[in-house]
């Protein structure tokens, strides 16, 4: 099962199943089923507008009425200050992405294990392929919303610079951000259903707590290393660096801080979800 | 050197459930406030403490498997069965890893595929050739794998038509065809197999068994759980008899099989016996028992399409000497009847005098065509009196274990009368 066995049958994989057993080829496992991710993932993509009429239109109007609402609100109603001469609607959306990515895949990888209980309790395979396997209907989306930013740059007539090559960079750390607690969330959501009901209240409280609608600049310089306990900050923030182009610079203590969150954060997840996944297929 | 490919030693499973308590009719604000507060606390220290959530107010700890030893040689078929609950959904969920054990070690040599299911995975909204590979990847294989057989599959299945259309639209028979199609394309080493062959119609069903046969034969190890004794018998020289969560015999499938059914009240009987008190009949003559016997002697309701079979009718004659007539009913599933006899054809028919007599029908091999059937009994003296009138006393089922009958796959020959009841010679006319 964890490796096809090669042509002479004493090179057979012999598996043992005791109890609380730490499994030796757990990432060459999940390696083997591979294709079982990508056609997971093609699943939930290809069914994810199907039988609505506006169909993908859909992942542009959200984030796109989203920023709108934020501009007028914090913008032009609240008035807080911009970074440098960056147009607010740029500065709204270019955070926006990193928080839509991180939001979407933490809500989604936390369902991902209920909404797949019969795969779970009737088929083997490594199970965190499930919520690994919403990141890319995450970052679909994603993408769309970054021809978005395009053509709203282009109206802006903001050029973007060399610092929009490290976009991706930031987007995997977006992604690991949101893994983290994901995974950590999908399982216990298994474990008490009732984490279905506290991400999305969440989701939403951290939209206001993390700089989607407002430049970090406008935190007081005491609290700029505690506000990046959050890690999201960190991440807006180099998403705000790359597409800004400089205008909002990066504060480095509280960047490097984030790190050390998000990392802290994805060790507990897989480590949690990894001590949590054998029992999955009894409590579902 | 045996070649052992499953070892399981001193296996067991243990499962939490709760029970909601059985309450008196009227349950006062109070008790129900109580009883919420105190379940509450429950669960919020079971969190605490990292313990899984149970509903209900008492706990109960059960071990759906208990030291369970069994070995399963490579190329072997080895059937499971056992009553519901027995245990043996939750030994192939062990043996497939979708849950882990709570005690003692399975050793297993080879790439493992279970089918506890047909059609895990399916989505309704993707096409026929979409579910294909969607659940061939589940089941464990590869993208080049599914390539290959694809056509295989599509034709097994009888959907080419249909391969583009979402499989919410197709039928229930459809639907389970293309299931049951991916998941008979499977080339894994050990398969594990529960219960997913009682779907679809009875022709489709032959098909599915005729391809588990294959399976079997190419030389990988099956297990393979069932409710349906003819299709373990068929396909496995072993089986297993689990009953509550141990293993209750194992060995040659026939003996096995034979066992569970004599000793399993749960399927309809071989026999029915009748205490005095309301046993049919009047003053003169009571009904005691009714028999279904193969081999002769031994009780069985499973039949065995190429061997004779026996019924036998035991009554017991009361006062005086009476000329009374047994005569059996065998309709089939269908209502329509199938053969009335009765014991004035026997060669050594009597009037019987007061004491216990019984009556033996004898069915030679291949009489009944396979299928399940009903036997009524009835006592009378003929042209006289009715003396009792029993419908429906047993029913039994006739499998087909013959060869020949499964070599078209078709195991399920039409006609009430085995096929194997003509005789047939060939010769050569030039």
């Amino acid at each position: 099962m964890i490796i096809k066995p090669k042509s002479s049958t004493d090179q057979e994989p012999i598996l043992v199943l005791e109890p609380g057993r730490t499994e030796k080829n757990y990432w060459a496992d999940i390696w083997s089923f591979r294709e079982l991710f990508l056609i997971l993932a093609w699943r939930d993509l290809s069914v994810r507008y199907k039988q609505t009429i506006i169909g993908i239109i859909w992942a542009i109007i959200r984030p796109f009425l989203t920023m709108v609402v934020f501009t007028v609100i914090f913008g032009r109603l609240a008035k807080l200050p911009s970074d440098g001469s960056v147009p607010y609607a740029l500065l709204i959306f270019a955070g926006m992405l990193p928080w839509y990515l991180f939001s979407s895949v933490l809500s989604e990888a936390s369902n991902s294990l209920i909404d797949n209980a019969n795969l779970i309790s009737k088929v083997y395979f490594p199970r965190l392929i499930v919520p690994t396997a919403t990141v890319i209907t995450a970052l679909v989306d994603f993408m769309i919303s970054l021809v978005i930013l395009l053509g709203l740059m282009a109206t802006y007539h903001f050029a973007p610079g060399w610092n929009m090559l490290l976009l991706p960079l930031f987007i995997f750390l977006a992604v690991l951000a949101s893994l983290g607690p994901g995974l950590w969330a999908s399982a216990l959501n298994v474990k008490y259903r009732d984490f279905r009901y506290v991400i999305p209240f969440m989701v939403q409280f951290g939209m206001y707590i993390s700089p989607v609608g407002f430049s970090s600049n406008v935190i007081p310089e005491q609290w700029r290393l505690l506000y990046h306990l959050n890690p999201m900050v960190g991440i807006i923030d180099g998403f705000r660096w790359c597409i800004l182009d400089g205008e909002s610079p990066i504060y480095w203590p509280g960047f490097l801080l984030s790190l050390v969150v998000v990392t802290f954060f994805l060790w507990l997840g897989i480590s949690q979800f990894r001590k949590m996944e054998k029992t999955f297929a009894d409590l579902i | 050197m045996s070649d052992v490919v499953i070892r399981a030693e001193n296996l067991g499973k243990k499962y939490t459930i709760g029970h909601q308590a059985v309450s008196g009719r009227y349950l006062a604000l109070r008790d129900v406030v109580v009883e919420n507060a105190r379940t509450f606390w429950r669960k919020t220290s079971d969190l605490i403490r990292g313990k899984d959530i149970v509903q209900g107010t008492t706990l109960e700890e059960v071990w759906a498997l208990r030291d369970v030893n069994f070995e399963v040689q490579r190329g072997e078929a080895m059937g499971i069965i056992g009553r519901n609950g027995a245990g043996k959904t939750t030994l192939l969920k062990i043996l497939s890893r979708i849950t882990e054990s709570s005690a003692g070690r399975v050793t297993i040599k080879g790439r493992v595929a279970s089918l506890l299911e047909v059609g895990t995975g399916f989505h309704p909204e993707l096409t026929g050739r979409e579910n294909i590979y969607l659940n061939g990847a589940i089941l464990g294989m590869t993208r080049a794998e599914i390539k290959r057989k694809f056509d295989e599959i599509v034709a097994f299945a009888e959907v080419e038509k249909f391969l583009d259309t979402p499989v919410k639209r197709y039928s229930s028979g459809m639907y389970v065809r293309l299931a049951f199609a991916v998941a008979a394309h499977l080339e894994p080493e050990i398969l594990l197999v529960d219960e997913v062959l009682a779907v679809g119609d009875a022709e489709f069903q032959k098909k599915c068994l005729g391809k588990m046969g294959e399976v079997a034969k190419e030389g990988r190890t099956v297990l393979f759980v069932s409710h349906q004794m003819g299709s373990i018998k068929g396909l496995c020289p072993k089986a297993i008899w689990l009953n509550d969560g141990h293993i209750q015999n194992a060995g040659i499938a026939s003996e096995i099989i034979g066992a569970y059914l004599r000793g399993n009240s749960d399927l309809v009987r071989a026999e029915r016996l009748w205490q005095a008190g309301d046993a049919p009949g009047d003053q003169s003559i009571r009904l005691l028992a009714v028999r279904l016997c193969q081999p002769p002697g031994s009780l069985s309701n499973l039949i065995d399409i190429t061997e004779p079979m026996e019924i036998e009718v035991e009554i017991s004659i009361i006062s005086k000497s009476i000329d009374v007539n047994i005569t059996l009913e065998v309709t089939a599933q269908d209502g329509n009847t199938v053969l009335v006899t009765c014991d004035l054809f026997a060669k050594n028919y009597q009037e019987r005098s007061p004491g216990r007599w019984s009556s033996v029908c004898y069915l030679p091999a291949h009489t009944l065509n396979t299928g399940i059937y009903y036997l009524s009994a009835y006592g009378d003296i003929p042209n006289v009196q009715v003396l009792f009138r029993e419908y429906n006393v047993l029913s039994w089922r006739v499998e087909a274990t013959d060869q020949l009958m499964n070599r078209y796959g078709m195991d399920q020959w039409p006609g009430v009368i085995g096929p194997g009841a003509a005789k047939w010679r060939m010769n050569r006319c030039n």
